[in-house]
């Protein structure tokens, strides 16, 4: 989340789109509620008539799948109509910036396209720069070849007759939902986005978030109070596993994964450190050493030193051009070149997509390690439906990991605070906290690569690994050398920082390999101050908007409304004076940390001011993209259908599908789309009372009992069309396999007018497995989704892909 | 008088077990006294974090000090500003998490072709995972890739997980996974 949960209370417009924020993320609507109690209206748009919907003063129903045509269509009646806030777009975002004339659309393409490889040639993307290499920029917002000029062109093609003829909404309430949401465009008004899986499982994901963050941009919401782009994450530390990047493509705190071709340090911090000629331009990325090499210090400590790259050629690195996801990871463990596999604290076998796939590509595998609290489909998969144990030699090792009470550690949530937690009663029997495991695992390995030659041992050997304190795994360790510490005697601005002494903040980190920091954006949560995570201050800042400054730790620096320099005007003052985030008194800013302390745009005589920086620090330019140039599928998001749709062909453009959308054609990838074998539109979704793949709840009898069993919801008119009434056991099938579940026959769905015919849709959770409830007759949703997904993020497709269902 | 929201929980909790009230001027000697006989008196309170959803509501954690050291209670916390106290069905239910007779309490070994686990030792299964994890790594560990790159890096060994684990042991979960060369590293936040 740009902003944070309390935050959303200050809004005066709340769209919940992607999301059942009420269902899914329940005591945040409390601030859902308290926003409405002020005034603010609540518009939910979902396929489906949720707990969200039943709240929201405005309910629409789009399919799966169309949001792009939704939103594109807000674009363009936000143009059209003139409601943007001119100054904000001006000052803070690309909208100025002129676009090369080698930049260009046509037949659903962006200009730079390689069919052979489905790949885009981004340079073609680029903006046209001054002497000095700095783009140039119209303020004014005329010049035909500006980026607002150019989006206006670009959706003007989504008028609402043709999105109507697409999402299947009216152009009555289209229009409705513009018109309330575009209000928010005038000066001190704010509008919100709450959104989830329901935007991000697509092959249109990223560009669903776009279109969205263009609009709060032309609507001047980023920033500023009860505003913001505010992604509901799913899991209780999803944001602090991310942030510390257990993904292939990242080093903690968002650096890269070096590829094959970054043959040294040098060579990986010049390719990855941005460079801005504009003076104005923070462009704080071009900090990137600083956190590179402290965090290589973190990784092998003391025998990390200039003189061997701080261990950078200890570090794996990833082929060009490949791709390490999840996705390939079950591919290629169904083709059988992975042969070891670690399943901590997740369980694929139900929560990915194609989940056939996967449990068929686990009998592949020589060895399995499966960390959890409970048996489940992914470590008991050898013994799971329609498999013989006799025939599958694969070693599985469970372990077991105790419950969060029985432990001592942080998390993160999604507004990006971290919270330190305690340890109530010990760890049930013999399980352990993972960090013991993991500690102990990693001891285990450094012995066995001490006593016994091994393939290139120096990363294990070379591992900094003292984290424990008595032999126990102590977090407080950990937590420190996240936020980092003055390896030898600092001096910085005339003060010296003692070797040993913990980092204030991100600010003081070096690249000599004089400091360490596991984690550059962490850096400031654990400092001579104390442990700030575990802060419980019950007071709100002076501008008392629910920021509790001292409740808990954020990331950046305790930042608790990012992008804030774009909530004041060019002299700093707020756009807002009744919900102000920061203001400038004359000679700093107070509120909330401020995004950066330079001073204002302008003095208060109205002269740009020399010591200023433009108010997006973190981009290169240091202003927010409208035009984003460096996401793989196009600068502007445009509309593309799903893998498998309901419809023959795109209405909008001549591309069916996304042009760069990974899909996976091997036999067990089978897809089909406008096929009279699945003609529904299938979905899937969460309730309440199950989370994720049901392994904690489905083993809990109060929960399990209040929902009991896989369930497919459909209209009231398909459920006449098929003969199935509510409560039947019926099948839900897909290309890729299938699911029993009752049916729930409702008026919650609708079908959709699409494409001048009748399109149903149905949807279900995917709570549920074979291990649990015993009879093993609720299984997951998943073994229906497709072999696709995101071509920036390798999200799968799970939210619009095609089904049938037939009664049993 | 003050209070703070959890004093005040707690008064009207003992006041709805039988005591008479007269507006806010009471004597709070006696309801001091009923309080201390509640369930929670031989209990050691903590505060954590709902494990659920990413919202990131506070608990109490009420842990028996005496006999089997045990969770008695889990509720919202009052004093957290972002929950106040309340909590959805899932957090409602955190108790059942913890004391629960189908979790696993021993590390468990399921052999090749076997219909069924055998309890085994941390020490064991720690060991046995190593010597596989090493065995596996070494056996086709790429130094140089086909194009005669250095990439030091393992694919025969993947991971996935885990947005549930603690800040700190995805820190130092990756660190090690990293440090044996896997590129096949990934979790929740990619699905």
């Amino acid at each position: 989340m740009t902003n944070h949960w309390i935050d959303i209370k200050n809004s005066d417009c709340i769209l919940i789109m992607g999301s059942n924020a009420a269902e899914n993320h329940p005591i945040s609507f409390k601030y859902v509620t308290a926003a409405q109690q002020n005034g603010a209206t609540l518009i939910s748009v979902d396929p489906r008539f949720t707990r969200t919907s039943s709240k929201a003063d405005i309910y629409t129903a789009l399919r799966s799948g169309s949001d792009i045509p939704f939103l594109g269509g807000m674009i363009k009646y936000i143009l059209d109509n003139n409601l943007y806030q001119k100054d904000y777009v001006a000052l803070y975002t690309n909208g100025p910036f002129i676009v090369d004339k080698s930049f260009d659309f046509k037949d659903g393409l962006f200009s730079g396209y390689d069919p052979k490889n489905r790949r885009y040639d981004k340079s073609q993307w680029a903006f046209e720069n001054d002497k000095y290499g700095v783009p140039k920029m119209d303020r004014s917002l005329k010049d035909p070849r500006c980026v607002l000029q150019l989006l206006k062109k670009h959706y003007s093609r989504y008028t609402t007759q043709l999105v109507s003829n697409i999402t299947g909404t009216s152009e009555q309430d289209l229009l409705k939902v513009y018109k309330t949401y575009a209000a928010t465009g005038k000066t001190g008004k704010a509008g919100t986005i709450m959104y989830a899986m329901g935007w991000t499982q697509h092959t249109v994901g990223t560009q669903n978030i776009r279109t969205m963050a263009i609009i709060q941009l032309l609507l001047g919401n980023m920033g500023v109070a009860g505003g913001g782009v505010n992604a509901l994450r799913g899991e209780s530390n999803v944001q602090g596993s991310t942030d510390h990047c257990l993904l292939w493509h990242i080093w903690p705190g968002y650096l890269k994964t070096p590829r094959a071709s970054d043959t040294s340090l040098a060579v990986y911090n010049e390719k990855y450190t941005p460079k801005s000629n504009d003076p104005q331009s923070a462009n704080w990325w071009q900090n990137y050493p600083k956190y590179s090499v402290s965090l290589l210090k973190s990784f092998f400590g003391e025998n990390a030193n200039p003189g061997n790259e701080f261990g950078y050629s200890w570090m794996p690195k990833a082929d060009d051009g490949k791709v390490y996801s999840w996705l390939d990871i079950f591919d290629e463990m169904y083709n059988g070149s992975i042969k070891g596999f670690f399943a901590w604290g997740q369980n694929p076998a139900c929560s990915g997509t194609n989940a056939n796939k996967t449990r068929d590509a686990m009998k592949n595998l020589d060895w399995m390690v499966n960390t959890n609290i409970f048996e489940n489909e992914t470590g008991s998969f050898w013994r799971g439906p329609g498999t013989d144990p006799a025939a599958i030699k694969t070693e599985v090792f469970f372990l077991p990991a105790c419950v969060s009470v029985e432990k001592e550690g942080s998390i993160t949530n999604s507004g990006r605070w971290m919270q330190w937690r305690y340890q109530g009663p010990k760890p049930l029997g013999n399980s352990l906290p993972d960090g013991d495991i993991i500690l102990m695992l990693g001891e285990k390995l450094k012995e066995l690569y001490t006593k016994a030659p091994g393939v290139f041992s120096d990363p294990i050997l070379n591992l900094k690994w003292d984290y424990a304190t008595g032999g126990v795994y102590d977090p407080h360790k950990v937590a420190r050398e996240i936020n980092g510490y003055f390896v030898q005697d600092v001096t910085i601005k005339g003060k010296t920082y003692a070797k040993g002494t913990l980092v204030p903040s991100f600010a003081f980190l070096q690249s000599d390999g004089s400091t360490s920091s596991a984690n550059w954006l962490y850096c400031n949560s654990y400092t001579e101050k104390g442990n700030m995570a575990a802060r419980r201050g019950q007071e709100d800042a002076p501008n008392e908007i629910g920021l509790y400054p001292e409740f808990a730790w954020c990331w950046p620096v305790n930042r608790r409304i990012i992008y804030n320099r774009a909530s004041v005007d060019a002299k700093g003052t707020p756009w807002n004076p009744d919900r102000w985030v920061i203001k400038w008194n004359g000679e700093k800013w107070v509120g909330d940390v401020p995004d950066g302390g330079w001073p204002p745009l302008e003095t208060a005589d109205g002269f740009k001011n020399p010591k200023t920086k433009h108010a997006f620090i973190m981009q290169k330019h240091g202003y927010a993209q409208i035009f984003g140039p460096g996401l793989n599928d196009g600068p502007f998001p445009e509309h593309y259908e799903p893998l498998e749709c309901p419809v023959e062909k795109n209405f909008m453009n001549a591309q069916r599908m996304n042009p760069t959308a990974p899909v996976y054609g091997g036999k067990a990838d089978e897809w089909a789309t406008c096929d009279p074998r699945y003609p529904y539109v299938g979905t899937t979704y969460r309730v309440v009372e199950h989370w994720q793949t049901g392994v904690m709840t489905r083993h809990q009898a109060w929960l399990l009992e209040m929902q009991p069993q896989m369930f497919v919801e459909m209209s009231m008119e398909l459920g006449q069309l098929k003969g199935i009434k509510n409560g039947d056991r019926v099948k839900v099938t897909s290309p890729r396999g299938e699911v029993e579940a009752t049916a729930i026959v409702t008026k919650r769905f609708r079908p959709f007018k699409v494409g001048g015919g009748v399109v149903h849709q149905v949807g279900m959770p995917w709570h549920f497995g074979w291990e649990f409830p015993k009879s093993g007759m609720e299984e997951s949703a998943n073994l229906l989704t497709p072999s696709t997904g995101d071509p920036n993020t390798r999200i799968p497709e799970t939210k619009a892909f095609m089904v049938n269902v037939v009664k049993i | 008088m003050d209070f703070t929201r959890r004093q005040f929980i707690q008064v009207t909790g003992a006041t709805a077990a039988g005591l008479a009230v007269s507006g806010m001027g009471f004597d709070l000697k006696p309801i001091k006294a009923h309080a201390q006989m509640l369930k929670t008196e031989y209990a050691k309170q903590t505060t954590s974090i709902c494990p659920y959803c990413a919202v990131g509501c506070g608990v109490i954690v009420y842990t028996s000090q005496k006999g089997d050291g045990r969770v008695i209670d889990i509720e919202g916390d009052p004093d957290h500003v972002i929950n106040r106290g309340t909590l959805c069905s899932k957090g409602a239910a955190l108790s059942q998490l913890s004391e629960n007779k189908l979790r696993v309490t021993d590390p468990m070994y399921r052999a090749p072709y076997s219909k069924e686990w055998k309890t085994v030792s941390w020490d064991w299964a720690l060991t046995e995972i190593a010597k596989r994890v090493k065995a596996t790594r070494d056996a086709a560990f790429t130094r140089t890739n086909a194009k005669g790159q250095v990439v030091n890096h393992t694919t025969a060994i993947a991971s996935v997980g885990s947005a549930a684990m603690d800040n700190e042991e995805c820190w130092i979960y990756q660190a090690l996974m990293r440090s044996l060369g896997l590129v096949y590293l990934e979790h929740q936040a990619r699905i």
